[in-house]
């Protein structure tokens, strides 16, 4: 279909239209500039108070735009603490939550979505319902429960917290996701010869990457940011996470405020986070499912 | 190279859900039977029980002499292309085509070979081979989800509603391919279709599907001229047969103030269900038999010929309603003289729906 147009357009008397300054468009963009700003102007105060100079970081009037760079907070965020050890930290807790939760949450979404069981009207209420609680509600709980298990101190309480609270907006995502890939497929495979196992990795899974990555990627940075329960659940120095590390980043002397180490800590720790959504985001956009059935 | 049987086949999902109720059906080597019906007779579902994707409550499968009725899909060695043509879509089209082939281990050389005369047959040039099936047109599609089911050189081979996404011309030269392509195929053939030209065109047998049971089984010929029941006699040809509900007084039927004679019955009923094709319903000449007259109210222009509705007074109440397809060129005048000649009439049982003569 698409060939027989382009073998049309030569023959068209009308040019390609020129981009004119409209006033619609010169709003549009203006709109698109203020929104870029509104968000991103506390990540680029932080990125550039992270080179500033500490004289010019507490220099009255504030100075946002500086002149003098400096790499020396970098330096001390990694010289003054095992800073490459939160980072492991974080990493692994991070994927192995991830991973644990797409293992648990993918096969729990397709079996809502395809066998319909009994009460699934229910099932799905009841995890929209944990989604609502608030973690500062939570957090006694799970505080006695870490302690019965003797898990304090021991990256198994964050991974199974962070794991748990994710699981609903997984189960959620690729149950929605389940439900539109079309059932003839694997219906189709099934006639092939496909096992039910075979089907599920070479039919299904393929199809489901755009969905995996997306929740994944989700679970990631929400157990990556994570605060309070890596702020309780962990008190020993050599297994904290990057939020945490962060935040008690302490100054040279007791009078000075760190600000500096504390932007660095940002960046550093925000960076693999853009990394991850800048090589996953042609995934994310990807609609696989095009052309499986008649469009 | 083999026959399929099925021995009262019978689905319940629930009690008030039961979409087959009792099916029995054989077919052979080289024919093709069509599954015609409206949506909802359960002819999808009877398909998909041959294909093993849904379980029969009661009764059997059975593929030559193998009773297949629990059997895996993938160990039935039946073919299927669905409706939405279920292409695998991360896949290139030789992968999709090639795909069932490999699970059963089919050495590379032979699948090749395979591949290559399918594609020579459906004309799947060896460009399309490597594109995924998003970057192809409806009409490709098609022939890749046939050709998906020809490769497996099965026992069975099923097709549901297989045209239905195509436009009106694409489906016309398809169905002749397919017709080609099934006269080639020396296996059963099931086609399940709603659209009555592919039931009448591509098989041997058609079976008309009902409220989850067989209503006639029969080829397209008798099936057509000789509608074993009310609902397949309605059901199929277009436009729709007239059936028309007359008292009788002794042998004769009353349509409107007119008298038809009936056949030979063992006893003579109150009322019939006359039924007769627009098609033969005939402008009538000087002494024919049946002769009706009535008042033209609407033409309806269908290119070859007018539908023509006429309005037969009646002393007894409403008007009967008649309609005759006629060629365009015949008298347009406000009242017509109508024959049905008595060969073309259908009496059918109005409580049963049966047909009230059996003819050979």
């Amino acid at each position: 279909m698409s060939l027989g147009s382009n073998a049309r357009q030569p023959r068209s008397p009308h040019p390609a239209p020129t981009r004119s300054l409209t006033l619609t468009n010169i709003l549009f963009g203006l709109a698109v500039v203020a929104i870029v700003i509104f968000c991103l102007a506390p990540v680029l105060w932080q990125v550039l108070t992270s080179f500033k100079l500490t004289e010019d970081i507490i220099a009255i009037p504030n100075i946002y735009f500086p002149t003098r760079f400096t790499f020396d907070h970098y330096i001390q965020l990694f010289q003054r603490q095992p800073f490459w050890r939160y980072v492991l930290n974080s990493t692994f807790v991070a994927v192995t939550s991830t991973i644990t939760c797409l293992a648990i949450g993918a096969p729990a979404a397709y079996a809502l979505a395809r066998l319909h069981p009994r009460g699934s009207h229910w099932i799905l209420a009841g995890i929209l319902l944990v989604t609502l609680f608030p973690y500062i509600l939570l957090i006694q709980g799970l505080l006695q429960i870490v302690q019965v298990l003797h898990l304090a101190n021991n990256y198994l309480a964050l991974i199974i917290t962070y794991t748990a609270i994710n699981l609903p907006l997984t189960i959620l995502v690729m149950r929605s996701f389940f439900a539109q890939l079309p059932k003839d497929l694997e219906d189709a495979a099934r006639v092939d010869g496909y096992t039910t196992v075979q089907m599920l990795i070479r039919i299904v899974l393929p199809l489901t990457l755009p969905a995996l990555v997306t929740t994944g990627i989700l679970t990631f940075i929400a157990s990556w940011n994570e605060y309070i329960f890596a702020l309780t659940f962990i008190t020993e120095d050599t297994m904290k996470t990057i939020p945490v590390a962060a935040a008690q980043i302490s100054g040279s002397s007791t009078y000075e405020a760190p600000y500096g180490p504390i932007a660095a800590a940002t960046v550093v720790g925000t960076i693999p986070l853009i990394l991850l959504v800048l090589i996953f985001q042609r995934q994310i956009i990807q609609g696989l499912t095009a052309g499986a059935v008649k469009g | 190279m083999s026959t399929l049987q099925l021995r009262h086949l019978n689905k319940t999902f629930t009690p008030k859900v039961v979409p087959v109720k009792d099916v029995s059906l054989t077919v052979e080597d080289g024919e093709v039977l069509t599954l015609l019906g409206p949506s909802g007779c359960g002819k999808s579902t009877v398909l998909r029980m041959i294909a093993g994707l849904e379980t029969p409550t009661r009764g059997q499968i059975l593929i030559g002499d193998r009773d297949v009725t629990f059997t895996r899909p993938g160990d039935r060695n039946v073919a299927m292309v669905f409706q939405s043509y279920a292409l695998y879509p991360h896949l290139t089209v030789y992968e999709n085509l090639c795909a069932g082939l490999r699970l059963k281990k089919v050495p590379q050389s032979e699948i090749e070979q395979r591949v290559a005369e399918v594609s020579r047959i459906l004309g799947l040039d060896q460009g399309l081979m490597t594109r995924k099936p998003g970057q192809l047109s409806g009409g490709q599609r098609q022939r890749v989800a046939v050709g998906r089911a020809l490769v497996r050189r099965s026992d069975v081979f099923l097709l549901d509603e297989p045209l239905s996404n195509l436009d009106a011309l694409l489906r016309e030269r398809v169905r002749a391919d397919l017709k080609q392509i099934f006269a080639a195929q020396n296996t059963p053939v099931v086609y399940v279709t709603h659209d009555q030209t592919e039931a009448m065109t591509l098989s041997t047998q058609v079976a008309v599907l009902n409220n989850g049971y067989v209503q006639q089984l029969d080829t397209p010929e008798r099936i057509y001229n000789q509608p074993a029941n009310q609902f397949v006699a309605g059901f199929v040809g277009s436009p729709q047969m007239n059936l028309l509900t007359l008292p009788c007084q002794g042998n004769q039927a009353l349509l409107g103030n007119f008298k038809l004679t009936l056949p030979d019955l063992p006893t003579l009923p109150a009322q019939v269900v006359m039924g007769i094709r627009p098609e033969h319903v005939q402008l009538a000449t000087a002494n024919d038999p049946n002769l009706i007259r009535g008042e033209v109210f609407l033409v309806e222009n269908l290119g070859m010929n007018h539908l023509i509705s006429v309005k037969v007074p009646n002393a007894n109440g409403e008007p009967v309603i008649l309609r005759s397809l006629l060629p365009p060129h015949s008298p347009s005048s406000s009242e017509l003289s109508l024959t049905l000649p008595s060969n073309a009439i259908h009496w059918f049982d109005p409580q049963s729906g049966d047909a009230l003569v059996k003819r050979p």
